[in-house]
């Protein structure tokens, strides 16, 4: 079978400035990955490349088909994507919002059947947002906004979510809750997983797979323990930090040392 | 559930559409010259003033400001959500300012109305539209070029690129009128103050022909304008061509504008507030919420209009004054709610 995704010698330049390097990875479906790697180390760029809203020089299939022969409407029905933080300028309900990822299933002059309704109705029953159906988007606090996003990603019914940093704007219990959803949605459905993520500790215990980038390459690509070493995170990060095994989960985890 | 539904659709545009309806029989027997529906209706073929002043005079004036309120509305439904800025319309962001512009240099250099041969029948189709339309793209789309950064757009350059370019446009247009000749310079001050005095039913039909085919064109894009409004990158996401979407809604957007500003000259401040109003009203689904404030567009100028006729009546005031005096006051309160809510700007 061919992996969900696979990236071949892929480079990305903003104007002058290289953002990625020859990045070849493949990403099998079902998988779920976290993508790591300090601020301006690519991670966003990336995915902006996966779900083809930036094109960049190498090769990326899908489904073992180019990216560049799906058009917008295919594409948003095999892939779905949150973003760090979503801003809607007009007043649009939770519903509207759930309901707009059903756009790419129904005519552009029709409004929703019973079917989207009852999707939606479920993907936000999934994501614990469904009491927001009627409340305003803006309205919302950034946990629940998040989780009507993945709501909406969920009603697109894809088979690979893209999140970019789906945790930045929250706080500890609410980050702790999406990552038990992505974990949730893989394992019980399948879906294929690739984030990028910021919190290297929740990235071990939740990612069976971390892909570590530096300055538009990867650095290490494995598991958290052969990703999350002492050695690694001073060399990308620069910081040094003690790294030892949760005796829960057997996973990882850091603990800063400040110079003192 | 406040989803969109038929029933809503249905209720929402037929009601407005009811009170579109009852606007214009009712501006049209309102003036100076009090008339009876009745005796109007009754014998129209024969020698009837009452007659003469409701269909000659009266109607299709109410029919062409029943068109520019609701083409004007509607473009700035499409533009605020194409731009994702709710204070977008076609007066800021310089689009009528360009459309003026093309029309006055279709004045000048192409005076004639169409080739004799289809002169008779189409006597009154001219290419001051034409010219109006291709103005109003240009400048719609060199606002729009020069108010992104990095491939973002940025709200605050577009607001200020848009008023910047209306002055130069407004220089422009001065400069014009001085060097033509005093007999030209009349004609062209007349056009530009524009106002929707009493026009053969023939130029009626033709502004409602482009502003109908624009507002279908941009009607059909609604659930895409929808996604839009999330942002382009987010509604590539979702499966919206968005390069196709823009190129379409500039176009159509400007065909309407350019006949709208051709007939009527600049009429302000529609096209900020009805949308606005009706987002209120009906919620943000584009679907519903282009026709409707279509509808709103036009029961709005047709009572704008009428004001205009009959306060100072028999004289008549510009029906700009009349909007921006709603309009002007309506925009300051935008800005400072928005502002509070530290959306868009």
């Amino acid at each position: 079978m061919n992996p969900a995704i696979q990236t071949r010698n892929l480079s990305f330049a903003y104007k002058d400035r290289a953002v990625l390097h020859a990045v070849s990875l493949s990403v099998k479906s079902g998988e779920m990955a976290g993508v790591l790697g300090p601020n301006g180390s690519g991670k966003t760029t990336l995915l902006k490349i996966l779900s083809a809203v930036l094109r960049g020089q190498g090769e990326v299939e899908l489904n073992g088909k180019n990216v560049a022969t799906y058009g917008r409407r295919e594409l948003s029905r095999l892939f779905a994507v949150v973003q760090q933080e979503a801003r809607v300028n007009f007043p649009y309900t939770a519903a509207e919002i759930v309901l707009m990822g059903r756009a790419t299933y129904h005519s552009p002059l029709a409004l929703e059947g019973k079917k989207d309704l009852e999707i939606a109705r479920a993907s936000m029953d999934l994501t614990d947002s469904l009491s927001l159906w009627n409340r305003y988007l803006h309205e919302l606090s950034g946990g629940e906004k998040q989780r009507v996003m993945i709501a909406r990603a969920l009603a697109q019914e894809p088979a690979i979510l893209l999140l970019d940093e789906p945790s930045a704007f929250l706080d500890l219990k609410h980050q702790v809750q999406v990552f038990e959803l992505l974990r949730r949605l893989n394992r019980e459905r399948g879906l294929t997983i690739v984030a990028a993520l910021h919190d290297l500790n929740l990235a071990a215990l939740f990612f069976p797979r971390l892909i570590m980038l530096r300055d538009g390459k990867i650095y290490r690509d494995g598991s958290p323990s052969e990703v999350l070493t002492e050695n690694t995170i001073e060399e990308v990060y620069g910081i040094r930090v003690r790294i030892e095994q949760d005796p829960a989960s057997g996973k990882p985890q850091l603990f800063i040392c400040p110079a003192l | 559930m406040k989803v969109l539904d038929r029933r809503k659709m249905i209720w929402v545009n037929g009601v407005l559409l009811a009170l579109l309806a009852l606007s214009i029989v009712g501006c049209a027997l309102l003036g100076p010259v009090r008339l009876d529906l009745s005796q109007a209706v009754q014998n129209i073929f024969s020698a009837n003033p009452d007659a003469e002043i409701f269909f000659r005079a009266r109607l299709p004036r109410v029919l062409l400001g029943v068109a520019i309120g609701g083409g004007m509305a509607a473009c700035g439904v499409v533009l605020q959500a194409l731009l994702g800025n709710p204070l977008a319309c076609p007066q800021m962001l310089g689009v009528s300012g360009g459309a003026s512009l093309g029309g006055i240099l279709g004045l000048i250099f192409f005076p004639h109305w169409l080739p004799p041969i289809a002169g008779g029948l189409l006597g009154e189709i001219s290419w001051v539209p034409f010219a109006a339309f291709l103005g109003a793209l240009l400048s719609m789309m060199l606002v729009y070029r020069f108010s992104l950064f990095h491939g973002r757009l940025h709200p605050y350059h577009l607001l200020l690129c848009g008023v910047i370019f209306n002055s130069f446009i407004a220089a422009i247009i001065m400069f014009l009128n001085s060097i033509v000749d005093f007999y030209q310079a009349q004609g062209l001050l007349f056009w530009l103050m524009g106002s929707l005095s009493s026009r053969a039913y023939l130029t009626v039909a033709f502004i409602w022909a482009y502003v109908i085919f624009g507002f279908l064109w941009l009607w059909s894009k609604g659930l895409s304008l929808n996604l839009i409004t999330l942002g382009e990158e987010a509604a590539m996401q979702l499966g919206v061509e968005t390069g196709a979407l823009q190129r379409q809604v500039f176009v159509a957007s400007s065909l309407m504008i350019g006949a709208m500003v051709s007939v009527s000259g600049m009429i302000g401040f529609i096209g900020l507030m009805i949308p606005h109003v009706m987002r209120l009203i009906t919620g943000s689904d584009h679907r519903l919420l282009l026709p409707a404030s279509f509808l709103a567009g036009g029961i709005f100028l047709c009572w704008a209009d009428t004001l205009a006729r009959i306060l100072l009546a028999p004289a008549e005031l510009p029906v700009g004054i009349i909007t921006a005096f709603f309009g002007g006051p309506f925009f300051l309160f935008l800005l400072y709610r928005e502002g509070r809510r530290k959306l868009a700007l």
